[in-house]
């Protein structure tokens, strides 16, 4: 899980272009939106294609990526349950 | 309708890895291997603290950049200082991405923060965000910079009222070849606005 | 400042090829979205309207026995053709001329050249086409291109650059284009529902038009309709997110009102932007409670056009000229029940009304935001 958590922050950096960022600045259970990194809309649609393109895992509900969003640790965890590839 | 005599306060050239404000290089990077990276130079140089920039594309970057060098020292802009800004290219660039991006349905994975850059007045927007400007914005797409049409049309926003200053100007990006051109116009200055003073401005 | 009469107009949609088949069409609530099975579009069927192109060939042969130009080149060369034909008067080649295009041919960035799927390709066609002594200039400006492109010409005819100024605006239904907006999770899986409480997003459609604008009153052969005062903002918030207030749309709303020397109580039908986005309607909602106009009479079009991108203001006020012209007022369709935050009056049923002036309103990316009057003169 620590190994699919370094993973994500990883990819968080890369496919949303978070230059000013370092893997080590992101912790486990800090929020993504909001106060947190400041993740917008645009992110969190980018964040869908990401779970889509890499762990093929596909959103019924576009909606539910508010909670599987909430923070790293949160993501990691919904990954490993639903991912198939 | 009021007439007025108008001015080309500041204005900004990049252009070949370099940086002109008012006619004067003030950053160059001969060693620049991409837009990206040159972009990138110019943010540093610039010292911007401005996470939203790494997000834009080559071509917002660029018009981004451009702004911040015209508008530096500048007094705050507002809802009365219009854009507007052309290019031959439109969005292309990124419109390129998002085709790439389409074009096998067997790897299908379109990407919103791809999508939302093929249209070319982004670049307005972003530069409407960082300095708060709620004003007019027009996006004109023509072969050449049209130093005639673009007068007209800055002259035609101050003339009805529609603006007091207008940033215009050239923003274009086609297959790594880019040519960048920003005029503040407004009715203090020293150089008096007409086509072929803004034309001489941007063929410098 | 001079008046800016809009004289006369052509729609090519789905709806018909002439603006009185889509008015008719209009009127009887039929819509152009269907189900849409195209696999050079999309791979799954999806809803979106679409303009047939056998019926499109067929409308062309009739002009032309060159078939050497794309669909968008038809539509948008069709639509000035008919202008010019049913308005002999129309000088085309003194008149300015703006042309209102997202993504042009865009579907050209499949192939192996990609020259067409540059916009100036279009202007150097209609140029060629009409043997004009200029390049008409293209204006690309997001989903207010249309509205704005409108403002644009009447601001030239005011400056005096132009006595008669053409509006042409057109816009495919694309992979390109539909593609993008399922990333955004924006399509509507059935027709799109503006301002209904059960709305999940767009319908996209496809469709060309064309405005011919003057200050010359003897022009005017119908009621006289003018572009009594115009304005955009940006709401400088948002690359693609609406403004949670609906800064620049109120902006927009309330320096166009100013310019036509009027207050919110005299705008008689509001013909809104209404993508059928849970946020773009929301937005629109509030930024018209801002402005006083919670209870004006109001509709989307694209529950009828889809959402048309580049031509869709311009045939939303289009539409708006001949609603002051028949005094009526047309359903928006797919609405059921209130799905914003503030109250607002939409249109559920069409009504035969005095209309004076309406109010037509866009947004788009970018964060840009374009607003119209247009006003019945009272002569």
């Amino acid at each position: 899980m620590a190994e699919l958590r370094e993973e994500l922050k990883e990819k968080l950096i890369e496919q949303l272009s978070l230059e000013d960022v370092e893997v080590s600045e992101i912790g486990d259970d800090d929020p993504l939106f909001g106060d947190g990194l400041g993740l917008d809309s645009i992110d969190a649609l980018e964040l869908i294609v990401l779970l889509e393109k890499d762990y093929g895992i596909k959103l019924k509900d576009p909606k539910e990526g508010k909670a599987i969003f909430e923070s790293i640790s949160v993501m990691a965890d919904y990954i490993s349950k639903h991912r198939t590839k | 309708m009021i007439r007025e005599k108008y001015y080309i306060s500041d204005f900004c050239v990049i252009r070949d890895k370099k940086v002109f404000k008012n006619g004067t290089e003030v950053y160059a990077d001969s060693e620049a291997l991409s837009v990206k990276d040159f972009a990138k130079g110019i943010y540093k140089f610039l010292d911007l603290k401005y996470p939203k920039f790494h997000k834009m594309d080559e071509l917002c970057k660029l018009g981004f950049l451009a702004s911040e060098v015209l508008l530096k020292d500048k007094e705050k802009v507002d809802q009365d200082t219009a854009l507007v800004l052309s290019n031959q290219a439109s969005s292309l660039d990124t419109d390129r991405k998002h085709q790439l991006s389409i074009q096998d349905r067997e790897n299908f994975y379109p990407s919103p923060a791809v999508f939302v850059y093929t249209l070319p007045n982004i670049i307005m927007g972003e530069i409407s965000i960082k300095n708060k400007m709620k004003s007019e914005n027009a996006f004109f797409v023509t072969d050449n910079f049209d130093a005639d049409f673009i007068t007209l049309y800055s002259e035609v926003l101050m003339n009805t009222g529609k603006a007091t200053n207008v940033i215009c100007g050239w923003v274009d990006l086609d297959n790594d070849k880019y040519d960048v051109f920003l005029a503040f116009l407004s009715k203090k200055g020293n150089k008096e606005l007409t086509k072929e003073e803004l034309n001489k401005l941007y063929k410098q | 400042m001079k008046k800016v009469y809009i004289v006369a107009d052509n729609i090519i949609s789905p709806l018909g090829f002439s603006t009185e088949e889509n008015i008719t069409n209009l009127r009887s609530n039929c819509t152009g979205i269907q189900k849409v099975e195209d696999d050079n579009i999309w791979s799954e069927t999806f809803y979106g309207a679409v303009i047939n192109n056998d019926k499109l060939s067929k409308a062309w042969e009739i002009i032309s026995e060159n078939s050497d130009y794309s669909k968008l080149e038809k539509m948008m060369l069709l639509s000035l053709s008919k202008l010019l034909e049913e308005n002999p008067q129309l000088d085309i080649i003194k008149s300015g001329i703006v042309i209102s295009t997202t993504k042009g041919n865009i579907n050209n960035l499949r192939g192996k050249s990609d020259e067409k799927a540059y916009l100036s390709s279009i202007s150097r066609t209609i140029q060629k086409y009409f043997k004009l002594d200029h390049t008409p200039k293209v204006l690309s400006n997001a989903c207010i291109s249309g509205g704005l492109a409108l403002a644009i010409g009447k601001r030239m005819i005011q400056s005096e650059l132009f006595e008669d100024v053409v509006v042409i605006g057109g816009d495919l239904l694309s992979e390109f284009t539909l593609s993008g907006f399922f990333s955004f999770q924006a399509v509507s899986p059935a027709p799109c529902k503006p301002f209904c409480k059960n709305r999940t997003g767009i319908s996209l459609g496809e469709a060309a038009a064309c405005a011919w604008l003057s200050s010359n009153i003897e022009n005017v052969t119908k009621e006289a309709i003018s572009i009594a005062g115009d304005a955009s903002a940006n709401d400088a918030n948002h690359i693609s997110g609406p403004s949670r207030t609906g800064e620049g749309l109120y902006i927009s709303i309330t320096k166009a009102l100013k310019e036509a020397n009027l207050d919110s109580d005299q705008i008689d039908h509001i013909t809104a932007h209404g993508t059928a986005t849970p946020y773009n309607d929301e937005m629109e909602a509030i930024a018209f409670n801002r402005a006083g106009l919670q209870n004006v009479p109001l509709n989307s079009l694209k529950g009828y056009y889809g959402h048309t991108l580049g031509a869709s203001a311009l045939i939303e006020s289009i539409v708006a000229r001949h609603c002051l012209i028949n005094n009526e007022l047309f359903a928006s369709l797919g609405y059921e029940e209130l799905g914003v935050s503030k109250s607002i009056n939409v249109i559920a049923k069409n009504q035969n009304k005095e209309l004076n002036r309406v109010l037509k309103t866009a947004s788009g990316f970018g964060g840009c935001n374009v607003a119209l009057i247009i006003e019945k003169e009272v002569l």
